[in-house]
């Protein structure tokens, strides 16, 4: 029952990673860059969330809303003016702006809300569902996170796969210029996948603090970014499937071996798994592997 | 008609292109040859877009293509068919084919026009779940062409459509493309430096060298030119 639990406990807490996941690998599917920029742009928008509903009343949902088109317009901003024009470059300037970026939206989000630790209250409940005098550690609002990240993951989905648009994202991530011959604005298409990004960190943002007391901080977000990252990595960086996939891993082991061992383990365990997956399979469990036929 | 006037392109130092004048006619197989580097890639990518000319004019229907962005080129009638293929193999062979015919915008035609490209080349249809790199350098010369047709092009550029194919499959491709020709009007701008088979389908060729036009007229006079065939054209 004990394992059971951890397992339960540790896929709710994946499911958070794997949200934040999400957000790197739809910035890496559109431009190939890893956005280390991700944990500050959800952080600053999911600030501007809890000023509505914590400061001034605002209703939750209002709330969630803003932060999400907030993180919509951060993310365009932040490709058209500061990614833009790193793009065709080393790859290593990108990682230096968005390493940039992070730094300053921790800087401005201190000095707009402080440095201290706040609570953004959650919509549903976190106490632990029974079944019968059995705990499982499980409450509603987890199952809240759960579905809202299945539903992103199914409507990410139906956009990429089934839809023009999709199509004309992918084609632009994958060969800008041939789309630019067919007539694909690429050019905005990379600015929508940054913008769709930071939408849905913005929804992992605002799921994530309320899971704890105290959540709402400017570094607050920070090992997020690792464990997601990992996550992210596991599953390829490539797939959205393989983002949720690896961020429950992720999850489970570090909450088993929080109670198997000791949670002192967890940093060099999570640095220890990406260095063995990078070694072994770097484009991660899930990356389709091509056959060729000749 | 496509029209290029006193085209001047560089790349640094190197003028790629001299000062080439050029009327395409309609209707008709235009071919383009000459050595590595004399200058045909840098004609199409100027005619498309891709490389800018310092000077000169490129008109087609009536439209400046100069100053036209890249994306834009596509709704004038353009269909470009690029170098080593292009096509994208982490999509599909249908997604790759749908993909040309999205900036109509309208599902029945692409719809059509998919249909069409199927029948033309049946291989396709056979692979159409498949991603774009599990075929063949044939499969995929077939692909990048249906792409370009879905856009419903009235001129078809293509870039040493043979480069790397058997004898027997270049061969399918140029017979394609004289039907394309022959039985739909269009205009085709054949790169190639494999001039013999070019010369094979053609209506009319030009030669470049070290980025001006060295000769042109009919396909047929050129190849009987047993001095300019030594000179120009290896064979």
């Amino acid at each position: 029952m004990n394992f059971l639990n951890d397992v339960i406990y540790g896929a709710a807490n994946g499911v958070i990673y794997a949200a934040f996941a999400l957000a790197l690998v739809l910035i890496w599917r559109s431009t190939r860059i890893v956005n280390f920029s991700q944990g500050g742009m959800l952080m600053f928008t999911t600030f501007i969330g809890w000023e509505l509903v914590q400061r001034h009343g605002v209703n939750y949902w209002v709330g969630l809303a803003v932060a999400i088109i907030a993180g919509l317009l951060l993310g365009a901003i932040v490709e058209r003016l500061l990614v833009r024009p790193v793009e065709n470059g080393p790859p290593l300037n990108a990682v230096i702006v968005t390493l940039g970026l992070l730094l300053v939206l921790q800087a401005v989000a201190g000095m707009i809300w402080g440095n201290g630790l706040s609570s953004y209250a959650p919509r549903f409940s976190l106490n632990y569902y029974h079944v019968g005098h059995r705990v499982i550690l499980f409450s509603p609002d987890y199952l809240f996170i759960v579905i809202a990240v299945l539903v992103v993951l199914v409507a990410l989905f139906v956009l990429f796969q089934l839809s023009p648009l999709g199509l004309r994202m992918r084609a632009s991530a994958f060969n800008p210029e041939v789309a630019r011959l067919l007539g694909v604005r690429v050019g905005r298409m990379l600015t929508l996948g940054w913008a769709l990004a930071a939408g849905v960190g913005a929804l992992a943002g605002v799921l994530i603090a309320g899971t704890a007391p105290n959540y709402m901080n400017p570094n607050g977000f920070d090992e997020l970014l690792i464990l997601g990252f990992t996550a992210a990595v596991i599953g390829g960086l490539d797939s959205p499937v393989g983002a949720v996939v690896g961020g429950v891993i992720v999850g489970v082991a570090l909450q088993v071996l929080d109670d198997y061992v000791s949670n002192d383990i967890d940093p060099f365990f999570i640095f220890a798994l990406l260095l063995v997956i990078l070694m072994i399979r770097p484009n991660g469990i899930f990356a389709r592997r091509t056959v060729r036929r000749v | 008609m496509l029209e290029l006037r006193d085209v001047v392109a560089t790349y640094g130092a190197v003028r790629a292109l001299d000062g080439v004048s050029l009327s395409v006619t309609d209707g008709a197989i235009t071919a383009v040859l000459g050595a590595n580097g004399a200058g045909k890639t840098t004609l199409l990518r100027t005619v498309n877009g891709l490389v800018r000319p310092a000077s000169g004019s490129i008109k087609y229907a009536g439209r400046d293509l100069v100053a036209a962005p890249v994306e834009q080129v596509v709704t004038f009638g353009l269909a470009h068919v690029p170098e080593g293929r292009g096509v994208i193999t982490e999509l599909t062979v249908e997604e790759n084919l749908r993909l040309g015919g999205l900036w109509r915008g309208n599902r029945k035609e692409s719809a059509d026009s998919l249909g069409t490209v199927y029948e033309m080349f049946p291989p396709l249809a056979d692979r159409r779940t498949q991603p774009a790199d599990t075929l063949s350098g044939g499969e995929r010369q077939m692909l990048a062409i249906g792409r370009a047709l879905m856009s419903r092009p009235t001129l078809l550029l293509l870039d040493e459509p043979s480069l790397g194919l058997a004898p027997r499959v270049t061969a399918q491709i140029m017979a394609t493309l004289r039907r394309l020709s022959r039985e739909q009007g269009m205009t085709v701008v054949l790169v190639e430096q494999n001039a013999r088979s070019a010369l094979s389908v053609a209506d009319v060729a030009v030669v470049l060298n070290l980025g001006r036009i060295v000769a042109q007229g009919n396909a047929d006079e050129l190849a009987a030119d047993e001095k300019l065939r030594h000179a120009y054209l290896g064979f």
